[in-house]
């Protein structure tokens, strides 16, 4: 008999499994090695130094960067480990900003947990913290320098499940600092507001940006209606703030909870989720049709789409024009409720309960404001609601369950299921494989589209054409597929993004998870609920065919498309205001040129271009009738330099070409 | 196949000048260069023709016909004597030459052939003249085996590297040698890593060589960051060619083919020597797609390092190399492993490869003759502090400190740079990863084994004397300042131990200390050297665990006596005057920038303590040597 190869910890023998490294083995046998920059879906860091262990013939190790060879001695925790684990919690101590009791990481701080676990009771050491600017730039995460203990945890998890790298290390020494680049603002650079920094985030360094001072504030001005929209991946996260085991469904007590804070109505983003899946399968089903613009994208994930705004723009063609369930219900209530519920469109206040950060981003799109005034007011997150529930007083645990309100309430497993990866495809079979074959399904679950991995493939075949569909999470994931397809080598009808890990259920607005286990339980509750409604078409829900008879009209129609669809900008440059150069009045009816003085066209000559143009136009006292500006990219890099006059974009526009051009429009002007 | 510079017939002894041909070597070192030693080669050059004498600067392998030679050098040794000049055959070093000396040697020595004597170098003790390296203790007790033609051979000349026997180590590599082979003659040499880890070099690559796959890399370090350590940067700027070649027979015994040179920015001079170096090697056929016909490829290239001390670390090179910031990351996998691009990748110092080229050229036995049984061989190390020769120095592996001291360095100096007996205090050895050696250790064999076996280690060979006007609390202090703020910041430990470190020093060298720093201090040093991340932060601790174990009197005295025993740590000064002494002469007055002196003429003055900034002035102003540390 072969003898299993084991590890000796701590005088127990422990089999060797396919373990990476010692610290998973330490775990395996149940004990919690204390780590700060561990995290089994990143790479090792090794720099916490917490998770020491002694080794025999080898001295002390990093536990989470040794790995396991059989025979091996080790001990977890000697006098001198506990000595060197304590003095590290000390020296992270001792450079922090110590305003625990107002920090809103505070209940959920490892920092915290760490040092009571380890029995720091007094810090040895100086002092040293340097108070630092906090950055609030960004609509969905604060940035809180003070609280950093350069763990680089969201460095990781930025780059390498995100393939972003927003933020990153910078300076040397004890002067190390986590910023994104050239120390800008977090508001200011690529970040896509994904938030799973946060979630990464040990301490109070980044948290999700809070709005509930708002809320309180609309809750409480009679004036006003407020009412909620749930996600699906709220429900089944909500009860951990209360200390619940992860996947509990407390959609019931959820509503109560909402009510008895002051909402007039609770309603439930799953419906829109519904009427994203007709809106979203019909297109998907004419793209196919006519073969035009496939692979479709998902547009549903507000990180994705901005991800594919500056990364992307050749693909934005590709997203589905559909609003996201949030927007799609923002823009319907403020279109019906304010009738049914006799208030003004502006008295009536639309808070959405989100697990997700970048939502709060995707609420301030212009796009969703039209007349400036917000389709979603308010974006909460989970961990928001469960503060506001906390602050209220409210026995959330003892609440009696509620119903929805409808008819925005009235949802399907279909839309329910939207909170999980893989979830959307579903959602859009049901519907579409339905459509296409023209007869009811005989099966509504589709196993083949569910499941863990960050990549996943899947392929049917209906009346003899073959769908094929990518379902992705992490945009490091989704970074490989759209490459492929920019390539022209990916054969896709239809790609899933979503950011989170494992979809909404994983997002950074969620309760801090306890521990690994949190985000597959929360999955399992989301299909449990999906399993225990009557209904799992979104097609099926009654009051979705009521709403297109009632307010919206055909599907994919006119007002389908205004109020269900929305549209794309490429943000692949960082784009800076135009630079009016010359005087003259502020007149739109001068000719308008500009000048692109990105880097490509001023390598180019395009400086020289400006010079010879703003002459030629104070020459012949012209400043009253064209205004030449310098702006920042014309996105015709590779054509430059570029020179817009009026509608019309000159590529490798020297002076000639310009001012003849020029003339013409003076001309056409006159 | 490429063409390959024709190598000369078998050279004369290696290293030894070929002829009787006349010769005159300005050193172009760098610290030669910073006291003008170009302008001495220009005027050379031009005052030889003026003499009507013919002058060549080219190498000719022919010889000159009785011309006169001038030709440039790296390091020559004697550093603190710059610009030196050697002239041959008749073995004379010129020090502290300048353009205005060169009429006169030309006249004299070349045309008369007499010595100036002015010039030449006085032994700090008996102020005796010695005529050339042979005469000098400084030079001939040392043993040069890395630094035999550094100082002779002209660092720009292929030609002259060549005739010397250069490249002919790699070509065996290349030709008549197997990878195994190679693999098994440097781990019989038992040549060990010279660039601090003293890690058998063999047994790295032998590491490194049994992996699989195609692609391997070799990396020179040539990132010399410690404190007063100039070694590397004089082989690399005096020999250059010998290291490509160490590197060349590196890569060929791993099996790699892309060779990386990671070098300082900040050597500017070594910068362009190995660059040219390369260059030149390239174009002779040596480096490129067919080394010495063999069918196999192997090309250099340099990465200039950004000046960060952490970027010496195996993995934090590689990170850099890669254009990542330069962070260490947990070992295992080792670099020999997974290590560039995840390929199997070894490290080597500067001066371990330029040890291989001599070893495969001739012979793992000839290598062993020298050195001790665990550690064979020579070690450079730079001499600098209270030394009266400062320098570069090359000694087998065994020399006594007190050798490297006394005898090569000249005795240990005072405050006014005169040898004095009885001053010595300690050695810090190894730089800011190193420890300290005293006066217990003079008998004490300088090898990796017996200097670990005190806490201190050989690192890549700073050695920096202290008399006993030096604070050692202080240079603790120094060492600590260094490392915190070359400290990556990535672990923990290392990043806030290090800084707590220094302000617990703070403490103890500005007065604030008590009874429960120097356990708190010694606690957390023992904490980072355990449990930091990479080498920086374990060998942090060194200097102030060292220093602590031998002079912790004086840290004591600091503590809780609020005294520094040598009166430097300004804060815990406190200057009175000795009435018995002070003649009341106003000298003092008249020096102290704030006034804080006063007293009638000729009466006995008195310092106002809450005046007096410590500034010492007063001291070194009064004849009577009446201002004295109060109690």
């Amino acid at each position: 008999m072969i003898k299993q190869a084991t590890v000796t910890i701590d005088g127990r023998d422990v089999p060797i499994e396919g373990e990476r490294n010692l610290l998973e083995l330490v775990r395996k046998a149940h004990i919690e090695l204390p780590t700060f920059c561990y995290h089994s879906e990143l790479s090792i860091y090794g720099a916490c130094r917490l998770c020491l262990v002694q080794v025999e013939g080898r001295g002390i190790m990093g536990a989470c960067s040794t790995p396991p060879e059989p025979g091996m001695q080790i001990r977890t925790s000697t006098l001198e480990i506990r000595e060197i684990r304590r003095i590290t919690l000390e020296l992270l101590l001792a450079n922090h900003e110590g305003s625990c009791p107002t920090c809103t990481k505070s209940a959920d701080c490892k920092l915290q947990a760490l040092a009571r676990r380890l029995g720091v009771e007094k810090v040895r050491f100086k002092a040293l913290h340097q108070p630092a600017p906090v950055d609030d730039s960004s609509p969905s995460i604060i940035r809180d320098p003070n609280k950093c203990v350069l763990c680089g945890d969201c460095v990781r998890v930025c780059n390498e499940i995100q393939g972003i790298g927003a933020i990153d290390f910078a300076y040397r020494g004890s002067q190390a600092a986590v910023l994104p680049a050239f120390g800008k603002n977090l508001g200011d650079v690529e970040c896509v507001n994904c938030g799973q920094c946060a979630a990464f985030c040990p301490t109070g360094a980044l948290t999700p940006k809070p709005e509930i001072e708002g809320v309180w504030k609309a809750l409480n001005d009679p004036k006003k209606k407020v009412v909620a929209q749930i996600a699906p991946a709220v429900r089944v996260a909500l009860s951990e703030c209360f200390g619940a085991t992860p996947g509990e469904d407390t959609t019931g007590r959820m509503v109560a909870a909402i009510k008895a804070l002051g909402f007039a109505a609770v309603y439930d983003t799953s419906f829109t989720a519904d009427l994203t899946v007709i809106e979203e399968a019909t297109e998907f089903l004419q793209r196919k049709t006519k073969g035009e613009r496939l692979p479709q994208f998902t547009s549903c994930c507000p990180a994705w789409v901005k991800y594919a705004e500056q990364y992307y723009p050749e693909l934005l063609p590709n997203l589905s024009s559909c609003k996201s369930p949030q927007q799609m219900f923002g823009s319907l209530a403020k279109d019906i409720l304010p009738k049914q519920m006799g208030v003004m469109r502006q008295d009536l206040v639309v808070v959405s309960i989100m697990p997700c950060t970048a939502k709060k981003f995707e609420a301030r799109r212009p796009e969703f404001a039209p007349d400036g005034e917000r389709d979603v007011d308010f974006v909460l997150t989970t961990q928001e609601l469960g503060r506001m529930i906390q602050e209220a007083g409210l026995d959330f645990r003892a609440m009696e369950p509620e119903s929805l309100d409808m008819p925005l309430g009235f949802h399907t497993g279909a839309g329910v299921i939207f909170g999980n990866s893989g979830g959307v495809s579903e959602a859009v079979l049901r519907y579409a494989v339905e459509k296409v074959l023209g007869k009811p399904l005989d099966k509504v679950d589709f196993p083949q589209v569910r499941g863990e991995g960050g990549l996943r493939e899947a392929a049917f075949t209906l009346n003899g054409t073959t769908v094929k569909i990518a379902i992705v999470h992490g945009l490091a994931n989704a970074k490989i597929v759209a490459d492929k397809v920019k390539a022209g080598v990916s054969d896709y009808d239809l790609i899933e993004v979503m950011t989170c890990p494992g979809g909404c259920i994983g997002g950074a607005g969620q309760p801090v998870p306890k521990n690994g286990q949190s985000r597959r339980a929360r999955t399992r509750s989301l299909y449990e609920n999906d399993k225990n409604l009557p209904l799992h078409k979104s097609q099926d829900n009654p009051f979705i065919t009521q709403c297109y008879e009632r307010h919206i009209g055909e599907v994919g129609g006119e007002k389908a498309h205004h109020l269900l669809h929305t549209h794309y900008q490429n943000r692949r440059r960082l784009s800076g205001p135009e630079i009016p150069l010359g005087e003259g009045p502020a007149s739109a009816a001068r000719v308008q040129v500009k000048v692109c003085a990105g880097t490509a066209c001023f390598v180019r000559g395009s400086q020289k271009l400006l010079h010879a143009l703003t002459a030629y136009v104070e020459e012949r006292s012209l400043q009253n009738a064209v205004d030449v500006r310098a702006n920042f990219c014309s996105e015709q890099c590779g054509n430059g330099p570029t020179v817009i006059i009026g509608e019309d974009v000159l590529q490798h526009c020297t002076f000639e070409i310009a001012r003849e051009a020029l003339d013409q429009a003076l001309a056409v002007q006159k | 196949m490429q063409a390959t510079t024709e190598l000369p017939a078998k050279s004369a002894a290696a290293g030894v000048p070929p002829s009787a041909a006349r010769r005159v070597i300005v050193c172009s070192g760098t610290g030669c260069k910073a006291n003008g030693s170009e302008q001495v080669y220009a005027a050379f050059t031009e005052a030889i023709a003026a003499a009507g004498l013919p002058v060549v600067t080219e190498f000719k392998h022919e010889g000159h016909e009785g011309a006169v030679r001038v030709t440039k050098s790296g390091c020559q040794g004697v550093c603190s004597q710059a610009p030196l000049v050697t002239l041959l055959p008749e073995k004379i070093l010129y020090m502290r030459v300048t353009p205005d000396d060169v009429a006169e040697i030309v006249r004299e020595t070349l045309g008369a052939g007499r010595v100036v004597e002015r010039l030449l170098y006085r032994t700090p003790v008996e102020d005796k003249a010695c005529r050339g390296p042979e005469q000098i203790p400084f030079l001939n007790r040392q043993t040069h085996v890395v630094l035999r033609d550094v100082g002779y051979l002209d660092p720009e000349n292929l030609k002259e590297y060549i005739s010397l026997g250069g490249y002919e180590a790699a070509r065996k590599a290349f030709t008549a040698m197997t990878p195994e082979q190679l693999c098994a003659e440097i781990s019989k040499s038992g040549l060990r890593g010279r660039g601090g880890g003293g890690f058998p070099t063999g047994r790295k690559w032998e590491a490194a060589r049994v992996q699989p796959g195609p692609k391997k890399y070799v990396i020179c370090n040539a990132d010399e960051g410690d404190p007063g350590a100039f070694m590397n940067c004089s082989v690399m700027e005096g020999n250059p060619h010998s290291v490509i070649e160490g590197l060349m027979i590196a890569a060929r015994a791993i099996g790699a083919d892309e060779a990386y040179v990671y070098i300082r920015a900040e050597y500017p001079l070594a910068v362009k020597r190995m660059r040219q170096a390369v260059t030149d090697a390239e174009n002779a056929g040596f480096l490129g797609d067919n080394v010495f016909g063999s069918g196999l490829r192997v090309h250099c290239e340099l990465k200039e390092g950004a000046g960060a001390f952490v970027c010496g670390e195996e993995t934090a090179m590689i990170a850099s190399i890669e254009g990542q910031r330069g962070m260490p990351r947990p070992k295992p996998p080792f670099p020999a492993q997974s290590g560039l691009w995840g390929k199997p990748t070894i490290i080597n110092n500067v001066e371990t490869l330029a040890q291989v080229t001599r070893i495969i050229r001739d012979g793992a036995d000839v290598f062993r003759r020298v050195g001790t049984a665990t550690a064979p061989g020579t070690k450079t190390f730079s001499l600098t502090g209270h030394v009266a020769n400062t320098g570069l120095i090359e000694v087998p592996f065994g020399t006594t400190l007190g050798e490297v001291v006394f005898n090569i360095g000249g005795g240990v100096t005072d405050d006014s740079g005169k040898v004095t007996k009885d001053c010595f205090k300690a050695v810090q050895i190894g730089g800011p990863s190193g420890g300290c050696l005293t006066k217990d250790h003079v008998n004490l064999p300088l090898d990796y084994d017996s200097l670990r076996g005190v806490g201190a280690m050989v690192g890549s060979g700073g050695l920096v004397v202290m008399n006993q006007r030096t604070c050692i609390v202080s240079i603790a202090r120094f060492f600590m300042d260094f490392t915190q703020r070359e400290s990556c910041g990535k672990c923990v430990l290392c990043r806030e131990g290090t800084k707590q470190m220094l302000v617990l020093l703070d403490n103890i060298l500005e007065g604030r200390a008590d009874e429960t720093t120097l356990p708190l201090l010694e606690k957390l040093a023992v904490a980072v050297q355990k449990g930091s991340l990479c080498g920086l932060g374990k060998t942090a601790p060194n200097p102030v665990l060292s220093t602590l174990r031998y002079f912790r009197a004086e840290y004591e005295a600091h503590i809780f006596a609020k005294k520094c025993p040598t009166g430097r740590c300004k804060a815990l000064v406190k200057w009175v005057i000795d009435e018995e002494k002070c003649k009341g002469c106003t000298a003092c007055v008249k020096v102290c920038p704030v006034n804080a002196i006063s007293g009638e003429k000729k009466k006995p003055h008195r310092i106002d303590s809450a005046k007096c900034i410590k500034c010492g002035e007063c001291v070194n102003t009064c004849k009577f040597a009446a201002v004295v540390q109060g109690a």
